[in-house]
Formats: structure tokens, C-alpha cells, sequence
């Protein structure tokens, strides 16, 4: 359904329900790669800023059904891959994304919308050379964002689908289903799995490893080097 | 009571099975004379006592605010701009439309997606993934397209609004002035209308004609589904 990456540049991923860990994971893999000398840029899920205000009408207003919910975090996608991430790849830059299309495809699912319509919206999009997915106990990922935060918010919890009156138990139900969803792509998609369960730095490790795997023999962008002498 | 169809899975998460109004939609280029068209008829159907309902491309109020600010800057590309409006419709459609069908309501529809297909085909998108966005759409009673040729759509747009950046293809250049790109750019989207008119069943009015004429016709064509309503 994905387009093969035909770029001089890479495309890694990271996915998985919220509290999985992932989000600390790129951001350690980020700095790692940068401090490599390679040309790396990060972009995240639900970020595009001439989206922004769209969205957030509608999810203040409790406005959004799942197709539209799906829609305007597609349009999101669709701003920053025609003018970050597809630019950039073709440049020969390492793009890491914290969430890519197969958010939209668990999550939307799971809020109800067709499999292949949801699929069909992010065709454009090209397979990642890696996707790196965090497989976490529902209970364990459950308590560490009810530890971490003040309060979930409305379409986080899954609250328009009805589930449950308790902002808790719709949040658990919901997440449940998502995390379903991810692991039907396992194969579909070619996920590397990742147990979240595993220290963090083990957890890194792995990734790395995996990702120098793919990176051995490839050059990228360069860096402009600085000269010796040019900051005095 | 009639069968409700979709363009592809509709709603899985909602059964629609009961809509009791009509859903009418004009179609057409710009400077075609849709929303001139929509006004004579909602006058038309509100003296013969029904509920009407209108809407329009990019009127919902979930995306008009986002989609304006969009379209004022330079970096709206096609994908973007075809899943904008994509929502902008879906919105209306869930939001406007099937709740005034299942009231009883006429619906008159400026423009339905088939125009935003027409859009993004021009600019270069691949038509099946244009159209599968689709799959959640109400199949309309009737679809009218006002077809006018390229001259006379120039003439209308001078004497009107003028020609805009939009209307004239310019974000694709397809000329370096606005006459020529307006033109160029138009002479496109009719060849499209005028196949999508065979696949999706459009009834084609020929809208070089007057307002009053066009009415006509129109009005003529939507008689038979007042008395299947009545």
C-alpha cells in the first residue's frame, strides 16, 4: 500500500500506544545519529502549524467524527510530507518521525473508519526503511500516563466513541484497541518489534544496532564542516 | 422507503439507513452560475412548502477559518489541499447534510466532491486515490453539472469577481498572466467534468444560457422527485 523509498535519504520510525516508551527512544536516537556527523531531522505526529488551528478547533469543540478526525490529522501528514520530509529525503537527510501513518491506521481503526479508506489516504506516503515498533502491557502503559499526567484529554481517551463514562476505563478500552490494531500490522508492514518492557538503554542498544545495519555503506547529506579557528 | 448508498464503506461507525429528504447537487466550473441557480431554486421549493437546506465547497466551520488562512500563503501543496478540502466536505456531509436528509429536508448542494476531485486531478493526484477519499459519500439524487464553454465563463468572470489566483490555476501556472492560465486552467477541469458526467451519472444542463432559462430546465428535471415526496 506504501511506496517503496526510492530517496538518497532515510526514513525511521518510531510507533506504539501512548506510554510506550517511544518518544524518549527517538530523541536518544536523534542525538546519537546527529552526534555521528549525519544530517537527521525529527518530525512529529500532528505538528504541521498550517494544520494547527484546525484541529484544535475541532477538538476543542468536540466537534470531530472519525472521518474527519482521520481527515484533518491526514492533512497534517500531507503538509509536512510535501514540504519537510519528502524535500529533505530526497536531499539525502535521515528523517526520524515519532508516530507516521500507522498511528492513523490503529488509531482510526480503532475509532471506527474503514481499513482501506484509512490506508488509501496515506498511499502517497513511502514505506520507512525502519519502523520501530514499542510493544508495552496495556496495564503498564495505562498507569505510566496516568502517573505522568493531570488528565487525558477527551479524543485521547477515546470519549467520543462512547466506551465508557469513566474517563479511565474509555481510555484502557480504547487503547486496547489500538494496541489490536498494531499488532495486525506487524507483518503487513515489516515492524521491528521492540520490548518496552526492557531497560531503556537496552531498549537504545537495540536500535541502534539496527539502524547501523541499515546505514552501513551509505554516505547522506553532509554536514558543512566547521574550519578550525572560525569560532575564535 | 429509498436505499441509502455510499461511494465505498460510508459510515461503519453509524448506520444510516433512513433519509427521508432529497439530496440535489449543481455542479459545475466556476462563473457557472451554480450559486445564482441555488438561490432560485430554494426560493422555488420553499414557496412549494418544503424545508431547504444549502451548502457550499469550504463552508464548514470546522475548516473555513484554517483553509482561508491557508489559501492567503504559498505553501498549501496538492496533497494538503485536496485532504483540507476533503475534511472541510466530510465535515459538512456528517454535520449539515445527512442530518437535514434525515429531517425531510432538500438539500441543495453548491459543488460536491467530485468538484475537488476535478481539482486535484488537474494538479497532478492519481484519480482512483482522488476518489477513493470518497467512500464515505452520499450518493445524491440527482446531480446537475452547468456546462459553459470557455468564452463565455470569461466573460461572466470579468463582469463578476474578476479573475482570482484560484480560479485560474496560477499555484500550477499554467500560463504567466491570469487570462491565459485562467483559460487554460478551466478548459481542464471541463474535460474532466464532462467524464466524470458519464461515470457518476450527471444530468449536464447547458448553462451558456439565461438564468432564467437554466432555471427552467432545472426546475422541470426536479418535478418528478416533488411528487415522489409528496
Amino acid at each position: 500500500m506504501l511506496q517503496p523509498n526510492t530517496c538518497e535519504g532515510k526514513l525511521i520510525v518510531v510507533e506504539g500506544i501512548d506510554g510506550s516508551g517511544k518518544s524518549t527512544q527517538i530523541n536518544l536516537l536523534y542525538e546519537w545519529l546527529r552526534a555521528q556527523g549525519k544530517s537527521v531531522y525529527f518530525s512529529e505526529w500532528n505538528s504541521s502549524g498550517l494544520v494547527r488551528s484546525t484541529t484544535r478547533l475541532g477538538k476543542k469543540k468536540h466537534i470531530l467524527t472519525p472521518t474527519t478526525f482521520s481527515l484533518i490529522h491526514a492533512t497534517d501528514f500531507a503538509d509536512r510530507w510535501e514540504n519537510y520530509i519528502t524535500p529533505l529525503l530526497k536531499a539525502g537527510v535521515i528523517v526520524l518521525a515519532d508516530r507516521y501513518a500507522f498511528t492513523a491506521f490503529a488509531r482510526d481503526v480503532a475509532r471506527g473508519v474503514d481499513r482501506q479508506w484509512v490506508r488509501n489516504l496515506y498511499s502517497f506516503a513511502i514505506q520507512p526503511d525502519i519502523v520501530f515498533y514499542f510493544r508495552v502491557p496495556l496495564d503498564e502503559a495505562v498507569n505510566r500516563i496516568m502517573s505522568s499526567r493531570v488528565k487525558i484529554k477527551y479524543y485521547e481517551a477515546g470519549r467520543d466513541l462512547g466506551l465508557s463514562d469513566d474517563r479511565v476505563i474509555s481510555f484502557r478500552l480504547f487503547q486496547k484497541r489500538i494496541s489490536e490494531e498494531y499488532e495486525s500490522m506487524i507483518e503487513e508492514f515489516g515492524f521491528t518489534v521492540i520490548d518496552s518492557t526492557l531497560p531503556l538503554r537496552v531498549k537504545q542498544q537495540q536500535m541502534r544496532q539496527i539502524t547501523e545495519e541499515t546505514l552501513k555503506g551509505w554516505q547522506g547529506l553532509p554536514v558543512p564542516s566547521i574550519e578550525k579557528g572560525d569560532t575564535a | 422507503m429509498k436505499e441509502v448508498v455510499f461511494y465505498g464503506a460510508g459510515y461503519p461507525y453509524e448506520a444510516i439507513n433512513d433519509i427521508p429528504g432529497k439530496l440535489i447537487v449543481l455542479e459545475g466550473t466556476d462563473c457557472a452560475g451554480r450559486s445564482t441557480q441555488v438561490q432560485l431554486l430554494k426560493q422555488w421549493l420553499e414557496g412549494e412548502g418544503f424545508g431547504v437546506s444549502n451548502t457550499g465547497l469550504a463552508r464548514s466551520p470546522l475548516t473555513q477559518p484554517g483553509l482561508d488562512q491557508a489559501k492567503a500563503g504559498h505553501t498549501l501543496s496538492r496533497i494538503t489541499m485536496s485532504l483540507f478540502y476533503a475534511t472541510d466536505f466530510a465535515d459538512r456531509l456528517e454535520n449539515q447534510i445527512i442530518p437535514a436528509l434525515k429531517a425531510g429536508f432538500y438539500v441543495l448542494s453548491d459543488r460536491y466532491f467530485y468538484s475537488i476531485i476535478a481539482r486535484d486531478v488537474v494538479r497532478g493526484s492519481a484519480p482512483q486515490w482522488a476518489r477513493k477519499i470518497y467512500g464515505f459519500a452520499l450518493k445524491p439524487d440527482i446531480v446537475f453539472y452547468l456546462k459553459v464553454d470557455v468564452p463565455n465563463l470569461v466573460v461572466r468572470a470579468i463582469h463578476g469577481r474578476g479573475f482570482n489566483y484560484w480560479e485560474s490555476g496560477m499555484d500550477i501556472r499554467c500560463a504567466d498572466n491570469l487570462y491565459d492560465s485562467f483559460c487554460i486552467y478551466q478548459s481542464r477541469l471541463i474535460e474532466l467534468y464532462d467524464e466524470m458526467a458519464e461515470e457518476f451519472g450527471f444530468i449536464t444542463i447547458d448553462a451558456n444560457r439565461s438564468a432564467q432559462e437554466v432555471f427552467e430546465d432545472l426546475q422541470e428535471r426536479i418535478r418528478p422527485l416533488l411528487d415522489e415526496t409528496q
